[in-house]
């Protein structure tokens, strides 16, 4: 098996003081590849730990404990050139798209800083040729935002300008961090669409972070649902979403209000009220407390991965008596079932 | 804001900084526009008869020691401004480049630089000032130079905290974020990306570090750690006491250059206020 | 029949800006009954934010209301006097804001800001009826009372936006205007919330006006929807209708442009940009964007009208 290309090792982030800690991630390990053309989300609530993995993937943070590789070496220890070709190869959307945006600057800036810098372009026509097209395939025209500055767009138009950035530069691998929730509806379809479009013609692998579980429905292949740190359920996203095996999960789909008013919210599940108590120690499985279905073995230790389908695990003692995943073989759940 | 006729806009809307910066300039003219009005010379002693009150052939009388109150002032002034600009430059140069370095970067440097100016900080500076003042070799020769590098040991300790807070949320915002994943270096981003959004920051900086300045002038000058021969603005509240203007009611003595001090400090304050309104506007203008 | 709760006749909120006048809110219309529960819904630029403050007389300046009328139960809310609309306000027509991290005092006790309001209207209590109406208050939106004793930064979001419920409905106001009081919220704290708005306007007898983006919970929260688009009303009706049969092209694309379950892979969005309302496009605001725009509509702006009993349109295709 070749060496993946950004891998999280048995990494654990925890926040805060001695006193108070804020375990963000806990002893995570996933593996993106660089040949692998798929969209995997990562999906939870806040304080699921989704973002972090994403600050730690990019290398905006370092783990408390375990490592993050690219291409099979820590992040830290890479020297000046494997740095650079790092962030040649990993690219981001982020959530806010006026916080990109240096305001001093035009958002040509966004652009043309990083053609400059990776030598995408031999002349200044070249690279102004690599804009417009970028711009293009997001629907925008480059005589109505080139030469503009940030506060004079639209969200939806800077948006789609920092996607454009993301097809231009046709990374190996691609971040986006709630990519859409700070746009409006009748603009998600066409950003969703461009980042279809750079993962099925360009092969680039989009690794989706968000807690909107529709649009993570309609653009992903696979799905991992994150709870306080840990990983709840893996797999495909059709038969999660459809068919959620995991109590949380359920929890989740069971909250989407679809827009439908004849498909009623809650789907008959019962709520159970969020708890309100302090995030504390828990030595069981972390859903515990919320969960309708506990049962006493779900309080001694952690429940392991088990498998469901080749494409489906879930991390609960519902299902004890399937097959067994090693944590480490997390990945292994994104195949063709 | 589009050149000198959007600037001049501007200023209606805010009229801290507008009058703040009438302010300077009028002073910064007084000094030297005002200098082809009188003779310097006038502005030593013995040039003119002793305690003349104003009139007008001494429009702003003169002092117990025959200096021409007027030339005393319009050359007073531009030396304890030009002090203060000393001071206040090298401040903001040093405060600027420690600032930016401990904030970005962190680590170990970062560490000991904050040692030394939350020290420095505690220390009253003014002491700190009287104690180098006068461990110079003959303190009452300290040229006008001289003075403004004294004073600059202890001005750049405000504006390294001040940059260095703001460089510190800055970092985490994500264009900085963008601009490393576009592959710039860190010298790179913060010249480029930080700084030219720091610009109203480091002004106000600059007006603080240079006020800053000029009081610490004022006060060494005041207690007679100075050059006694020069008419700086602080000398000549030295003299004025030494030669008891209250007591002798020599009120043009008094006022004026106190009036000066006032004016000047009033505008670096309206300058302060109006930099920090606009790089905080509170009013936006776009929809 | 009884008259409307709330009647809105051609209200006009204008931003006064250097170049021009912002047609934030241009010619809006629309009237509710008591009881019920309506959604507006738009996307940013449509003046849905702008109506939610024009409703509580909290426009700003550069903001004016230039025209027009808010009748809530026989009293024009436009024409009252600073004082009158403070005394309206929490005891008539109260908000549930967006952000809550934003809207609670950061250094008083939850106590004393859930009676803050009914204090400062006049009302008298005896430190008794003080706790028990914390506690009743507290209870209704499923807080522990022992939260009283709690400061903002110690709550989570959810239960931040439910202590904002919990003061809008403390005087039991007619009608509540909750401006996207889940946008900040996840999935599951958000029905959550929202289980929990419904328990007490049916409790109470309450109206809502629910102001948000999100189609999905309006499909699931109000029964009626009211769309608008850059500073006009476009379409009402009742909730179902309009998402079997919208008639306005603008709400039927909103509507194709939504994931369902049943869509995955086909992306639909509307193509062009939000205009400009400083110069909004002539006649129709919609027609620079509007497939089935023709000539009448870039040179007529389309009447607000009732097509159907309770059905209003804003579009040629219906009215012409």
């Amino acid at each position: 098996m070749s060496t993946p290309l950004l891998e999280l090792r048995n990494v654990t982030k925890i926040f805060g003081s001695k006193d108070n800690p804020t375990v963000a991630l806990d002893d995570m390990t996933f593996a993106l590849d660089e040949g692998f053309p798929k969209i995997i989300t990562v999906a939870g609530e806040s304080g699921s730990g989704k973002t972090t993995m994403g600050m730690l993937l990019l290398g905006f943070y370092g783990p408390t404990r375990g490592d993050v590789l690219f291409r099979g070496q820590p992040l830290g220890e890479l020297n000046r050139a494997e740095l650079f070709k790092f962030r040649r190869e990993i690219q981001a959307v982020f959530q806010d798209p006026f916080a990109v945006y240096n305001p001093f600057y035009k958002v040509d800036n966004l652009l043309s800083i990083p053609i400059k810098n990776f030598k995408l372009a031999h002349s200044s026509s070249e690279a102004r040729e690599l804009m417009e097209d970028a711009l293009e395939r997001v629907g925008l025209r480059q005589e109505e935002t080139l030469g503009r500055y940030p506060h004079q767009l639209s969200g939806g138009q800077r948006q789609r300008i920092a996607v454009a950035r993301a097809l231009l530069l046709k990374p190996k691998l691609l971040i986006t961090d709630e990519p859409v929730s700070m746009v409006d509806a009748s603009l998600r379809s066409t950003i969703l669409k461009a980042l279809r479009g750079l993962n099925q013609e360009f092969g680039t692998p989009i690794f989706y972070i968000t807690h909107d579980l529709t649009t993570a429905y309609h653009i992903s292949d696979y799905i991992v649902i994150l709870y306080r740190g840990s990983v709840m359920e893996a797999g495909n996203v059709d038969t999660i979403i459809r068919n959620p095996k995991h109590p949380y999960t359920q929890l989740l789909v069971s909250s989407i209000p679809w827009p439908d008013p004849d498909i009623a919210w809650g789907g008959g599940q019962e709520m159970i009220q969020s708890s309100q108590v302090a995030f504390k120690a828990i030595t069981g499985c972390k859903f515990a407390p919320r969960c309708p279905y506990k049962m006493d073995i779900c309080d001694t230790k952690p429940p392991d991965l088990f498998a469901l389908e080749r494409d489906h695990a879930v991390a609960c003692y519902l299902y004890r008596d399937s097959e067994v995943i090693a944590r480490e073989e997390l990945a292994s759940v994104f195949v063709e079932a | 804001m589009r050149g000198l006729g959007g600037f001049i806009n501007y200023l209606r809307r805010n009229p801290a900084l507008g009058i703040g910066l009438g302010i300077l300039l009028f002073l910064m003219l007084f000094s030297t526009v005002g200098e082809m009005f009188i003779d310097p010379d006038d502005a030593y002693a013995l040039s003119t008869p002793i305690n003349e009150v104003p009139s007008a052939e001494y429009p702003f009388g003169t002092d117990s020691q025959g200096r021409d109150l007027l030339a005393s002032m319009v050359v007073g002034t531009r030396m304890t401004m030009t002090i203060g600009m000393i001071a206040g430059v090298i401040g903001l140069g040093v405060g600027t480049v420690l600032g930016f370095m401990t904030g970005y970067f962190g680590g170990l440097i970062d560490t000991v630089i904050k040692f030394i100016v939350d020290v420095l900080m505690t220390i009253p500076s003014f002491l700190l000032l009287i104690m180098i003042a006068s461990s110079v070799p003959d303190p009452d020769q300290m040229s006008i130079v001289q003075m403004g590098l004294i004073l600059s040991i202890v001005s750049w300790v405000r504006p390294t905290r001040a940059i260095r807070a703001q460089v510190l949320t800055m970092r985490e915002r994500a264009f900085v974020m963008m601009a490393k994943l576009s592959g710039m270096s860190g010298m790179e981003i913060i010249i480029k990306e930080l700084m030219p959004n720091l610009m109203p920051y480091l002004a106000i900086s600059l007006a603080g570090a240079v006020n800053g300045g000029v009081l610490g002038s004022l006060g060494l000058q005041t207690l007679g750690l100075g050059n006694l021969r020069e008419p700086t603005l602080g000398m000549t509240i030295y003299w004025l006491r030494y030669y008891n203007a209250f007591l002798r009611g020599m009120w043009w003595w008094i006022l004026e250059p106190v009036f000066i001090i006032a004016l000047a400090f009033i505008g670096f304050l309206l300058v302060s206020i109006g930099l920090d309104e606009f790089a905080n506007p509170r009013t936006r203008r776009t929809v | 029949m009884s008259a409307p709760l709330l009647q809105v006749k051609d209200l006009k909120v204008y931003y006064h800006v250097e170049a021009g006048a912002v047609k934030a809110v241009d010619n809006v219309s629309f009237s509710m009954d008591a009881g019920v529960k309506m959604g507006l819904v738009g996307e940013s630029g449509s003046g849905k934010s702008t109506m939610a403050l024009a409703m509580m007389r909290m426009i700003k300046l550069p903001g004016k209301i230039e025209s027009g009328q808010m009748i809530l139960d026989g009293t024009d809310l436009v024409g009252l006097t600073d004082e009158e609309m403070r005394q309206t306000r929490l005891r008539k027509l109260a908000m549930i804001p967006q952000g809550a991290m934003n809207s609670l005092n950061p250094v008083m006790r939850i106590d004393r800001q859930l009676l803050d309001g009914p204090l400062d209207h006049g009302v008298i209590m005896s430190k008794e009826e003080r706790t028990a109406r914390i506690a009743e208050l507290l209870d209704m939106v499923d807080l522990a009372p022992k939260v009283g004793k709690m400061y903002a930064h110690e709550l989570s979001g959810g239960m931040k936006q439910r202590v904002t419920v919990a003061q809008s409905i403390s005087m039991e106001p007619d009608l509540i205007i909750a401006d996207e009081p889940t946008s900040a919220l996840d999935v599951v704290i958000q029905r959550q919330v929202m289980a929990t708005i419904n328990r007490l306007l049916e409790e109470f007898g309450l109206s809502l006006i629910l102001i948000g983006h999100d189609m999905g919970l309006m499909a699931q929260s109000v029964e009626r929807l009211a769309v608008m688009y850059a500073g006009k009303m476009m379409e009402i009706g009742k909730t179902r209708e309009m998402f079997r049969n919208p008639l306005h092209p603008y709400t039927q694309m909103l509507i194709e442009s939504l994931p369902v379950l049943e869509n995955k892979g086909k992306f639909q969005g509307i193509p062009g940009i939000t205009p400009s309302l400083l110069n909004p496009p002539s006649g129709c605001v919609f027609h620079t964007r509007c497939p089935k725009a023709w000539d009448l509509c870039s040179e007529k702006t389309p009447q607000f009208t009732e097509v159907q009993s309770g059905r209003w349109v804003a579009c040629h295709l219906h009215t012409a």
